[in-house]
This record gives C-alpha cells, sequence and structure tokens, in this order.
C-alpha cells in the first residue's frame, strides 16, 4: 500500500463520515422536537457538509481520475464509502441523536486537533478551520448527555438505551487499522493509542456528570466502515441522497 | 461594406476598458479596498465583506487582480454568493477577469471583525462576539453577552445556533427581546 493510497482513503473517510452525518442531520429538518433544536441540527450538518466539500476536494485531486467532489458524493454506491458505521445509524428519538452526535464529536474533536499539526499543509489548514466547528459542536452535544442523563428517569432512561445500543460501533472510531498507522506514520494521523485513550477519557469524563454508564472498551464492536463494509442503513441514506443527480445528471441546480 | 476598421464607438469602449487592467495605477490599492468595502455580507447586509475581515488580500498578478477571500464557516452557504458579488464590484469598476481565490488558512476568526463592524451588528440588533476568540470561549464558560438593545447583560443563551451558523440564539431578561449573538470563534 502506498502513501498516496493510505492518503486518499483517509481523505474519503474524513469526508464520507461528515457527509453521511450532515445528511442525517439534515433529516431533521420540520420535524426536530423543537425549532432551536432543528435550527441546532442543522447548522451542524451544514457545517459537516462544508468540511466535507473541502475533504473531497482534497481527494479528488490526489484521485485525478476526472471526477469532482460532486461526483465522489453522488456516483459511488455503498460499498464505496468509508465512513464510519456510528454515523449512518437511525436518528431514532432525540437521545439517539444525540449519544450519535456525542460520541462522533469527541472523537472528530481529538482527531482535527491532531491533524491541526498534520505534515500536509493542506489537511492542517482544513483541519485548522474544522477544529474550530468541532469544538462548539462537541459543547453542545456534552451539554445535551448531561441535560438528558442527569433530567427525568425517562430522558436518562432514553440516553442511557442510546448508549448501550450504539456503544457497538464506537470501536471502530478507536480501532486503528493500516490506513490509520500509515497516515499516524507519515505525520498526518493521530497516534492511534492516544486517540484510543482521549476519546475514552471525554467520554467517561461526560458520561459520569450525566449519571450513565459506558460499555466496556473490550466489549464486542462493529468494524468495517472505513473498508466499505456497512450496516444495512447506509444503502437507504444513498437512494435519498443521490436519487436526483442520479436520475438528473444534466441538472446544475435544484 | 464589410470594414475592419472599427467604428469610433469600439474605440471608445476599447480605450475605456484596458488601462483598468492594462495601468493598475489608475485604480489604486486604496481604490479597490473603497469598493470592496461597498459589497455588503449577503446574510449580514449591513457589514461589508472587509468589515467581517474575509477579505484577505488584493494583489495584481501581472493583467489580472486577485482578491483572496476566506469563508466564515467551512459550511457558509454564502461564500459562492459573496465571492460572486465581489468578482461584479470589481468589473462595475472595469477590472476585466478579477480572479477571486478562496483562501482556508489562516482560519478565519471573529478577531479580524473591524470596530466599525462591530458597531454596525449592534446597531443591527445582534451582539457582536465578546472579546477575543479562544479555546476557552469555544469550549467553555458561557461569555457575558450585552443584550444589543438595552445593553442589559442579564441575558441568558437559548440555543447554540441561531438564524445562521456564525450566530447562537439569546434573550435579554430585562427588554425581554431575543437577540442574535454573533458566536466567537
Amino acid at each position: 500500500m502506498s502513501d498516496q493510497h493510505a492518503l486518499q482513503e483517509y481523505l474519503l473517510r474524513l469526508a464520507d463520515s461528515a457527509m453521511i452525518l450532515g445528511q442525517r442531520l439534515s433529516e431533521l429538518v420540520g420535524k426536530a422536537p423543537a425549532l432551536e433544536e432543528e435550527l441546532a441540527s442543522t447548522n451542524v450538518a451544514l457545517d459537516l457538509i462544508g468540511q466535507a466539500r473541502n475533504w473531497y476536494e482534497y481527494a479528488a485531486e490526489l484521485l485525478d481520475d476526472g471526477r469532482d467532489a460532486d461526483q465522489l458524493v453522488f456516483l459511488r454506491d455503498a460499498h464505496e464509502y468509508r465512513n464510519l458505521l456510528l454515523v449512518e445509524q437511525p436518528n431514532e428519538d432525540y437521545a439517539f441523536t444525540i449519544a450519535r452526535q456525542f460520541f462522533y464529536d469527541v472523537w472528530h474533536y481529538h482527531t482535527l486537533t491532531r491533524l491541526v499539526d498534520a505534515s500536509d499543509d493542506r489537511i492542517a489548514g482544513i483541519a485548522a478551520k474544522a477544529v474550530k466547528e468541532a469544538t462548539y459542536h462537541l459543547r453542545r452535544s456534552s451539554e445535551w448527555v448531561r441535560r438528558m442523563g442527569d433530567g427525568t428517569d425517562e430522558s436518562h432512561r432514553r440516553i442511557q438505551d442510546a448508549f448501550d445500543v450504539l456503544w457497538r460501533f464506537t470501536g471502530e472510531l478507536v480501532t486503528a487499522d493500516d490506513i490509520d498507522q500509515a497516515m499516524f506514520k507519515a505525520g498526518i494521523g493521530p497516534d492511534p493509542e492516544q486517540l484510543k485513550q482521549d476519546w475514552h477519557n471525554t467520554v467517561r469524563e461526560v458520561a459520569t456528570q450525566a449519571t450513565l454508564t459506558t460499555g466496556a472498551e473490550d466489549a464486542w464492536m462493529y468494524l468495517g466502515g472505513k473498508r466499505g463494509e456497512h450496516t444495512e442503513h447506509l444503502g437507504h441514506i444513498l437512494a435519498v441522497m443521490q436519487f436526483l443527480p442520479r436520475a438528473y445528471p444534466d441538472a446544475t441546480t435544484w | 461594406m464589410h470594414d475592419h476598421q472599427p467604428s469610433s464607438v469600439d474605440v471608445l469602449i476599447a480605450s475605456d476598458r484596458v488601462p483598468a487592467n492594462a495601468h493598475p495605477e489608475r485604480l489604486t490599492e486604496a481604490a479597490i479596498w473603497d469598493l470592496l468595502d461597498r459589497v455588503k455580507d449577503p446574510e449580514v447586509p449591513v457589514v461589508s465583506v472587509v468589515e467581517l475581515g474575509i477579505v484577505r488580500g488584493l494583489s495584481w498578478d501581472g493583467k489580472h487582480l486577485q482578491v483572496d477571500v476566506t469563508p466564515t464557516y467551512s459550511g457558509c452557504p454564502a461564500t459562492e454568493l459573496i465571492e460572486e458579488l465581489i468578482a461584479e464590484a470589481m468589473r462595475a469598476a472595469g477590472i476585466r477577469d478579477p480572479q477571486i481565490n478562496r483562501v482556508l488558512t489562516p482560519a478565519w476568526t471573529t478577531d479580524w471583525i473591524t470596530p466599525e463592524g462591530r458597531d454596525k451588528l449592534r446597531a443591527f440588533g445582534i451582539a457582536p462576539p465578546q472579546g477575543s476568540a479562544s479555546k476557552m470561549s469555544l469550549l467553555g464558560a458561557d461569555e457575558i453577552v450585552a443584550c444589543p438593545r438595552c445593553n442589559s447583560e442579564h441575558t441568558e443563551r437559548l440555543s447554540e445556533f441561531g438564524s445562521t451558523a456564525c450566530k447562537a440564539l439569546y434573550r435579554c431578561r430585562d427588554c425581554l427581546e431575543p437577540f442574535d449573538y454573533f458566536k466567537c470563534i
């Protein structure tokens, strides 16, 4: 595996995770539990889709096969997507939406904090912008986890359920494969051991404040999203997201 | 009858157009900054792109004017529109083919909003960012945000996000007005 190939794959992972979570959050338009939360969810979605575009544009330049950012988003099938399994999980109730966001935000924040110092200037530049947004996202989702966990019996039960169900997808965030290792060695990606430790520390700290319990670090985990092996949900997301540009490939505005 | 001699009108137009690029001294950098200062942010139309701090540089590259612009947020939907508005203002001043470059580094910070920009935001009913962008203000302790209408510091945050990605929603507990706060990043 060349470094160039690893870098392309790594960029697609960053891009696809941000894009798919952005698409998931966009589903809340018109049906979030409160107007403020609809604004918040869609603004987070906007940040993520904007970041995704920056990653895709760089990936497209490196791939250099004639595809642009739009084509990478709209014309790849599920097995070509490299997003984390966590972000393709459905919104369910708002506790699920928040728990998913929180687990992702913690990973995103610690990853971007490292990418800011990447040996690749382009990555460092995109990360420097994104980390400000991700920091704000983490502040918001942490607040919600605390509010729900340390709230009413009902809110506590729901967010605890969400933590329990989604925990099985969190191992992938901090389990490094050969591409993550190659990016670390190239002075780009985070130290996998450090990232794992940071992620667990932050999650536990907030969970404790929220009176929630987290799963075991060595619990059985679903892996595979980063290699293109997805849960049943991704195909449905792509069907909605890609229908228009696939049906009307000549349309330039919609 | 097919006379290829340019008509006097063509000559006039040509002579009118060419110098703006060929002789950049006709438009000094200061004059171009003034033009840019008239281009308003489409989402917050009281402040200009200069006051917002998103125009990062001007230069002449041979015949082409280069304008470096940085987006406020990665996903700011006004990015393309702002670039087009800037290009349009440059063309209207006779500058042919201005090049608008999107630069991401260094990342925009609310620290770059000018004092005039902050005053205009406040007058428009948007509380300007408080103090300097730091990790503390991003992660942290709630800032004290003064109500842009009555100046009371007795305010509360209703939502981390307001009508656009760059704003949060607040409410004044004294005059009871809700207002947008331009987030500090």
